[in-house]
């Protein structure tokens, strides 16, 4: 599989690969230019040429120690330089593609040490206080969430029950206003029944009353108009005959159609 | 330092110097170990002060501890899965340690131990060794079914099979070559740069003047290597990741 890289890496990688690429040129240049500042003398210097290192060339006239002294310094010089120049090949371009130097791999056993140490570290008492951390504030948060969605929950539990008890309240409220309706009903009803019968009673004993006071004024009537008849008779014509005179009434009355209860 | 008789010494400042006198020539402690002591021990400081309270509401310094380890437990999680609980030491150490260096090694007289191939191409060999022993031991030969994707005809193996071998071999050479061309390439751009400052500065009332442009060029170059230590901690510790996918997963 590719390894995924920001694509800043690219641009990146590729001035590094050209930078890189013109290191010998660039860079090892700059770096030898410390070193080298004149052109190499190779081998023993010969006494009949100019000398490097700048030293002026000899009179002409010359003593012999002199030439001695100065061709012993002129290889010298030259031994010298090419020390500083085999050191500068070496040394020459990267310092850390300078294998020779014990310190690039002295580094490295360093590096596993000390890269150990802190992968043992991090093991033991970087990371767990980390983790422990991260773990409390989970479980409290879980927790605290647990208690909230409880309590919420619980709340609308009790809303719930508070909206049942409510209904129920209405609903008994209006089965006993209905109730106490419908016995007020009842009564009023029972009440003016007890009236109306009462009151039915009373126009029957009163008619009763009436009827019987008709019958009794109507059995008066003919024993007033029986009594009264005769009395006239007997004064008119001295008769006495009661039996005639009651069926006379009797008669009369029958015609004017007026009847006595108690005939 | 910067200019050394007028010319550009870019690459000195790579050299490796004995420090701690004679007790450190003679172990061959360079000052690149003192600066990886140095960064293991800010690493150790920075979690040890900031976790000691332990706090349920972090303060600065936690919150920044907590962040690097959600940072690299997020980018090995995301990659391995759970399964990859168990190397997050390792990739924590490694993120830590190439983070802390580039860091470092931006400041001035520090040294970046991450501009030396040999570190990070032993950083890199560790991870190639730390995943394949990780495959091995998990899948034991059934590793080397890696090399040859089930399904492929057979008459491709002789192609692919190489193809694969050289493509897992070359994984930490690319390892450390980018980490480390990164880091070199960098800091000789830094360093060119200041050099022209002070060689431009030193021709006068003009040269102030003509210095300003490469100071300019090095503040925004500060600014891009501090980016680009980050961006190559993190491509190191994915990297690393997913090479651990692939050594738990087999693809």
């Amino acid at each position: 599989m590719m390894p995924r890289l920001p694509h800043g890496s690219f641009w990146r990688l590729a001035v590094i690969g050209l930078l890189l690429s013109q290191a010998p040129a660039f860079l090892g240049s700059a770096a030898l230019a410390q070193h080298v500042t004149a052109p190499a003398p190779t081998g023993p210097v010969r006494t009949d040429e100019p000398l490097p290192g700048g030293r002026p060339p000899s009179p002409p006239v010359q003593a012999d120690s002199d030439r001695a002294n100065a061709i012993r310094e002129a290889n010298r010089t030259a031994a010298e330089y090419n020390q500083a120049a085999h050191e500068a090949a070496d040394t020459g371009g990267m310092p850390q593609l300078d294998f020779a130097n014990p310190l690039t791999i002295a580094q490295v056993v360093w590096l596993f040490v000390i890269f150990g140490l802190l992968v043992f570290l991090a093991a033991h008492y970087l990371l767990p206080p980390v983790a422990e951390v991260l773990e409390n504030r989970r479980a409290r948060i879980g927790a605290d969430l647990d208690a909230a969605r409880d309590a919420r929950a619980e709340a609308e539990a009790a809303e719930a029950g508070q909206r049942d008890s409510t209904a129920r309240a209405r609903a008994e409220a209006q089965a006993s206003v209905a109730a106490a309706a419908a016995a007020a009903q009842a009564d009023a009803a029972r009440r003016n029944e007890a009236l109306a019968e009462k009151l039915n009673a009373q126009i029957a004993e009163a008619e009763t009353r009436i009827s019987a006071a008709r019958d009794s004024a109507m059995a008066a009537l003919r024993e007033a108009a029986t009594d009264a008849t005769q009395a006239l008779v007997k004064r008119l014509s001295g008769l006495e005959d009661k039996a005639a005179v009651e069926a006379a009434v009797g008669r009369e009355l029958a015609a004017r159609n007026i009847t006595s209860g108690a005939a | 330092m910067a200019a050394e008789g007028k010319t550009i010494d870019a690459l000195s400042q790579f050299e490796l110097v004995p420090v701690l006198g004679p007790i450190g020539r003679a172990v061959g402690f360079s000052q690149s170990n003192a600066h990886m002591l140095l960064a293991v021990g800010l690493i150790t400081l920075l979690f040890m002060v900031g976790m000691r309270h332990r706090a349920v509401v972090p303060g600065r310094l936690q919150s920044a501890a907590e962040m690097l380890y959600e940072f690299v437990e997020g980018v090995l999680i995301g990659q391995v899965g759970h399964e990859g609980r168990r190397y997050f030491p390792f990739v924590f150490a490694l993120f830590m340690f190439v983070l802390f260096g580039n860091m470092l090694g931006l400041l001035p007289y520090a040294f970046t131990y991450t501009s030396h191939i040999a570190v990070t191409l032993g950083l890199a060999i560790l991870v190639f060794l730390v995943t394949t022993i990780v495959a091995l031991a998990i899948h034991g030969k059934k590793f080397f079914g890696y090399f040859f994707p089930e399904g492929a005809p057979l008459w491709l193996a002789p192609i692919i099979i190489p193809v694969e071998v050289v493509s897992y071999i070359s994984r930490p050479i690319s390892l450390s070559i980018r980490l480390f061309a990164n880091m070199v390439a960098g800091h000789v751009m830094l360093k060119v740069f200041a050099t022209f400052i002070v060689l431009i500065g030193s021709l006068g009332a003009v040269g102030f003047l003509g210095a300003a442009l490469p100071l300019a060029v090095n503040v925004a170059l500060i600014g891009f290597e501090i980016l680009v230590a980050f961006l190559q901690a993190y491509v190191f510790a994915i990297l690393t990741s997913i090479y651990l996918h692939d050594a738990v997963h087999l693809h």
